[in-house]
């Protein structure tokens, strides 16, 4: 992208002294122009920015402490006060809720950090270098890519011991391959480009080359493929919670309180509802949002 | 063909070689001694843990022990439970196994014939009413945790109507929720795939060709979309049998499911690791051969796999 960008203002330039002054427009703008047409995307977009909020100042927001227990109020039904009702516990669920979302950010993005990390990096190598680097390299990938994740996930966890950094860590080491993968496709067919024989042939080292002429080019796919994982990385992470090996009780996880609602199902049913509707949504509106990057960003893959 | 097949088997050893170590790593990686993994918090005697140590040959270099127990392994001698002690792990995995695979196939098929369908009617209707609806489910069903939607219907179905079972088999009512759950997930899945895969092909010039030489829509639709749109879907179907067989793990524990997925989990809950790394290595070996299959069926139909 880095490159169009420079070859579009260098055109600007030139237009702008013969007088045919075009309005200028960065990549950004035009990106965010194509994006504007998808409404789902948008709609997503609205999601994520509320649940940032809610992430980054939960307390500004919930109404009570999310770990408080009034005994008294144990599986209490939603009232005014209380519009999801109390959990087994007599904690306040909207508070829990809404302090969750910290926790699905944290694992979204953090696990996603992670995983873009190794997946480019050895993507990278493997596309750059090619031969017997890249043969092992992917025969790793596809081993990966095959191997069931929530198995891999499920006995990591238990093997490390269950908290919130094994979680993070766990899946972010665990679902890189995809982004390996695409990154080293790219990466095979932008190295025979003209711009890279362009910068070699002016004396730029081999990570001049890699870093600031093939990456930045291959980068559009791998935001459109970060999104769109993010929900799964979501599910993820409930999923373990909700099997005992994710984020710790009382820490208030949308999953863990799925598992404290199964507990519970017979005497308190309405404890698993909201947790479980805030999870679709929250992946939901990570598709949406990455649905709508795609056609932005990466309009090769658009169908 | 032949050189095809050889080189894609020598991949497939290579990759059961490298889970199989990894597998292996796992236990040592873990903090504590192999023969502890292996007892977890059962209590045994001396005995029982001089008999793992050789077994396994824990006091012999690590690659020895990786090919004792390599070789256990593809004998199927898995070791013994020890939770239920003395019980043969292979035994256990027979015992799960039949219940885990019928599950899987009831809900498997019912996505297939749900899914597929609806997908090429979306692709072939494009825009239309029933586009937008089946791909509004579809999107919202990928989004859906299975594990949610199985306790909203054991709450609705169970609970409040009482009309089935909440949990555990035996009867055909057993079966409904669990394959309703998995038959959901993997539906949203398969409908997205075939819309995507029978749009591509719409859009092929033998397609217009067949259209141009005046064969009827239903001839153009059956003869030539949908022989070559279900070409991609077949093969994603073969390389996520394990993925489809890992939904189970969750779907088995909401229902109480005596199957192979709640038997790993409650395996992992013990600590019970001969038990996990048997279904491990199985699973591994399912994913190799899986996508073996898959390429090699591929390849049986798609000559143009096996010039590249």
């Amino acid at each position: 992208m880095a490159e169009v960008r420079r070859s579009a203002v260098a055109t600007e330039r030139i237009s702008g002294l013969t007088g045919f002054e075009r309005e200028r427009r960065s990549e950004f703008s035009r990106a965010w122009r194509r994006f504007k047409r998808y409404r789902p995307g948008l709609a997503g977009l609205a999601f994520i920015g509320v649940l940032v909020v809610f992430a980054l100042v939960p307390s500004l927001f919930a109404p009570y402490d999310p770990i408080a227990q009034d005994t008294a109020m144990r599986g209490a039904p939603p009232s005014w006060a209380h519009p999801f009702g109390f959990d087994h516990v007599g904690r306040d669920i909207l508070s829990r809720i809404i302090w969750g979302s910290r926790i699905a950010m944290l694992v979204g993005l953090g696990a996603t950090a992670i995983a873009v990390t190794i997946g480019v990096t050895i993507g990278a190598t493997a596309g750059f270098f090619g031969g017997w680097v890249d043969s092992i390299l992917s025969r790793f990938v596809d081993t990966l890519l095959a191997f069931p994740t929530l198995v891999l996930l499920i006995v990591l966890a238990a093997i490390i011991g269950p908290s919130l950094l094994t979680v993070i860590v766990v899946i972010g080491t665990t679902t890189w391959a995809s982004y390996a993968r695409v990154v080293r496709a790219d990466v095979l067919s932008l190295r025979e480009r003209e711009f890279v024989l362009a910068a070699r042939a002016s004396g730029a080292s081999q990570a001049r080359v890699i870093f600031r002429h093939i990456l930045p080019n291959a980068m559009g796919p791998v935001i459109v493929l970060a999104t769109l994982g993010i929900g799964g990385i979501i599910i993820l992470e409930s999923a373990l919670s909700f099997l005992g090996l994710g984020v710790q009780p009382p820490t208030p996880s949308w999953g863990a309180m799925i598992s404290d609602g199964r507990a519970f199902i017979r005497h308190y049913p309405q404890i698993a509802i909201a947790p479980g509707v805030m999870i679709t949504l929250t992946v939901l509106a990570f598709n949406l949002f990455g649905d709508g990057l795609r056609d932005a960003l990466d309009p090769r893959q658009r169908e | 063909m032949f050189q095809y097949i050889v080189r894609r088997l020598l991949q497939g050893l290579v990759v059961i070689f490298l889970v199989t170590l990894a597998t292996f790593g796992l236990m040592h990686l873990a903090p504590g001694s192999p023969v502890d993994i292996m007892i977890g918090e059962a209590e045994v005697s001396q005995e029982v843990i001089d008999a793992i140590t050789k077994k396994w040959g824990l006091d012999r270099p690590w690659y020895e022990q990786y090919l004792v127990w390599l070789g256990n392994m593809l004998r199927g001698d898995f070791g013994q439970s020890m939770v239920r002690t003395g019980v043969p792990v292979s035994q256990m995995l027979l015992e799960a196994a039949p219940v885990t695979l019928k599950l899987n196939l009831y809900s498997f098929a019912i996505a297939v014939l749900i899914a597929i369908p609806a997908g090429v009617l979306a692709a072939v209707r494009r825009y239309s009413l029933f586009d937008y609806s089946s791909m509004v489910g579809a999107t919202l069903g990928v989004a859906l945790p299975n594990f949610w939607i199985g306790l909203m219907l054991i709450i609705i179905f169970a609970q409040k109507l009482r009309w089935l079972p909440s949990g555990g088999s035996g009867s055909w009512q057993h079966y409904i929720l669990p394959v309703a759950v998995l038959a959901t997930e993997q539906m949203a899945v398969l409908a997205r795939l075939t819309r995507g895969a029978t749009v591509e092909v719409l859009h092929q010039d033998f397609v217009t060709t067949a259209r141009a030489k005046g064969l009827a829509d239903v001839t153009v639709i059956f003869r030539h979309v949908v022989r070559n749109a279900l070409l991609p879907v077949i093969t994603i179907i073969g390389y996520r049998l394990a993925f489809i067989l890992s939904g189970t793990i969750v779907v088995e524990t909401v229902f109480a499911w005596p199957g192979l997925g709640r038997l790993f989990i409650l395996s992992i809950d013990r600590l019970d690791y001969q038990v996990v790394q048997a279904i491990v290595f199985l699973l591994t070996i399912l994913v190799v051969i899986g996508n073996l299959l898959t390429d090699l069926v591929y390849a049986y139909i798609d000559p143009r796999i096996r010039i590249q």
